[in-house]
């Protein structure tokens, strides 16, 4: 159990970093919904069922569904090949 | 390492890096995510406010009641501060768009020039200068030589 | 400068936070109010999921101001991004797959959300989660076929009902001369899908209002035109 929420947390500290450091916007993105999920497991390790759906629905839904519209308007949406 | 010391250490980081991000960031869209970011950090922090290892979830099944639940009142506190924070989020986001569609740059430091030139043209006074625009003093000294 | 003068906040910011929870008393003092409430809440509300007795029945005031605040970030944000330009420049069209498989979603998120939504007294669930998954329903047909747009006065329509309802509600309880918000209705047993009174009818409103809110939102960040 213990090994289990270290390996989560260092990865998610890890995306936590890359959302500021990555010059590419989808990327970025990217990390924060992994930093989400990773926090949606946390809530579950945490005894609070109802908050994980709520963070896993919101954060990792809805939260990147709107930055990834708001990045395709303001025009930073490329796919770097 | 003990569960709890590693639980305390995400939220810190978490805030920690958000704040970062939304001091450090000359982008407004790496602003926005460091506030999401904060958010998420202190979400977490309020729930560890009443943790107990072997509690189990504050929800009554098939009849039987557990020993030990959770504390049911931070997680309520938890949930609205979730939603209302993509609420923020939202909005911010429509700012953004508006500020992209006045200045055509998301930079800040860009957009805080122009802002400050519009202000000092709108009151017809000399735009003052700073450290990040020397340029005005520059200006000045070539209009009196 | 400023770089200097910003990781001298963050550093100072750090060792601000170390200390309170060093000194503080955090993690470690019994919760008395949470303990109280999970003893009682099974007599007194009924229902089986003592967070939703908590969020819609000890603090259903909260609840109120929270729909009030994604109400006025979610008009705020409609009112910002304005109306888009007759002949502005559209997404290109998306192809068969795409528009079949967001048709295929749409029955599905909608079940699925219902059920979130009516069950939320009995598992964890609720209002808050089954709205935003039919949030998601409701926008992703938009989204596979850009060029339609979204009717916003349905949408209205129903958001404002809904918050209507809650506020009705709670209102109902005042007249049998109790306090705003008061569960009414019979407990019935615990665990049954018509229990607890009349949390699962505010949920219903949560939920629809929430969902009717953001599906606009995200249609008007759809439909605004690009910037450039």
């Amino acid at each position: 159990m213990e090994l289990l929420v270290l390996v989560i947390v260092i990865v998610m500290l890890c995306s936590a970093i890359a959302v500021l450091l990555l010059k590419d916007f989808l990327a970025a993105l990217a990390a924060f919904s992994v930093v989400s999920l990773g926090l949606s497991v946390l809530f579950v390790i945490l005894r609070a069922p109802d908050v994980a759906m709520t963070e896993a629905a919101i954060g990792a839904g809805l939260s990147s569904l709107l930055f990834a519209l708001a990045l395709r308007r303001l025009g930073l949406w490329h796919l770097r090949s | 390492m003990d569960t709890n010391l590693i639980f305390h250490i995400a939220a810190f980081g978490l805030i920690l890096i958000g704040s970062a991000g939304i001091v450090l960031s000359t982008h407004l869209v790496r602003i926005i995510f460091g506030i999401a970011l904060l958010e998420a950090g202190a979400n977490l922090l309020l729930l560890l406010a009443t943790y107990r290892e072997g509690s189990s979830a504050p929800v009554i099944v098939d009849g039987h009641i557990p020993v030990i639940m959770a504390d049911p009142v931070p997680q309520a506190l938890v949930l609205t501060a979730i939603v209302i924070g993509v609420g923020i989020l939202a909005l911010a986001l429509s700012l953004a768009l508006r500020v992209q569609r006045a200045y055509g740059t998301l930079d800040l430091r860009e957009v805080r020039q122009r802002l400050e030139q519009d202000i000092a043209d709108e009151a017809g006074i000399e735009l003052p200068s700073s450290i990040d625009a020397p340029q005005a003093v520059v200006k000045r000294q070539e209009g009196h030589a | 400068m400023r770089r200097i003068s910003s990781a001298l906040f963050l550093l100072g910011l750090g060792l601000l936070i170390a200390m309170i929870f060093q000194t503080m008393e955090f993690g470690s003092v019994a919760p008395l109010v949470g303990q109280a409430i999970n003893a009682t809440a099974a007599e007194q509300v009924g229902a089986a999921n003592f967070v939703t007795s908590v969020v819609l029945g000890y603090r259903g005031f909260d609840t109120l101001l929270e729909l009030t605040i994604l109400f006025t970030a979610a008009t705020a944000g409609g009112l910002v991004l304005g109306k888009p330009r007759a002949g502005a420049a559209r997404d290109p069209d998306s192809g068969f797959i795409l528009r079949a498989g967001a048709d295929l979603f749409f029955p599905l998120l909608l079940v699925v959300g219902l059920y979130i939504i009516l069950h939320g007294h009995l598992t964890p669930g609720g209002g808050f989660q089954g709205g935003v998954i039919l949030a998601a329903a409701f926008f992703i047909p938009i989204l596979a076929r850009p060029g339609t747009s979204m009717d916003h006065r349905l949408v209205s329509i129903i958001e404002g009902l809904a918050g209507a309802g809650f506020i009705l509600i709670g209102l109902l309880a005042m007249l049998g001369g109790g306090d705003f918000l008061t569960p009414l209705l019979d407990k019935g047993e615990l665990g049954a899908l018509l229990s607890a009174g009349s949390l699962p009818l505010l949920y219903i409103a949560v939920g629809l209002k929430v969902g009717s809110e953001l599906a606009g939102l995200l249609a008007h960040l759809s439909e605004t035109e690009a910037s450039d």
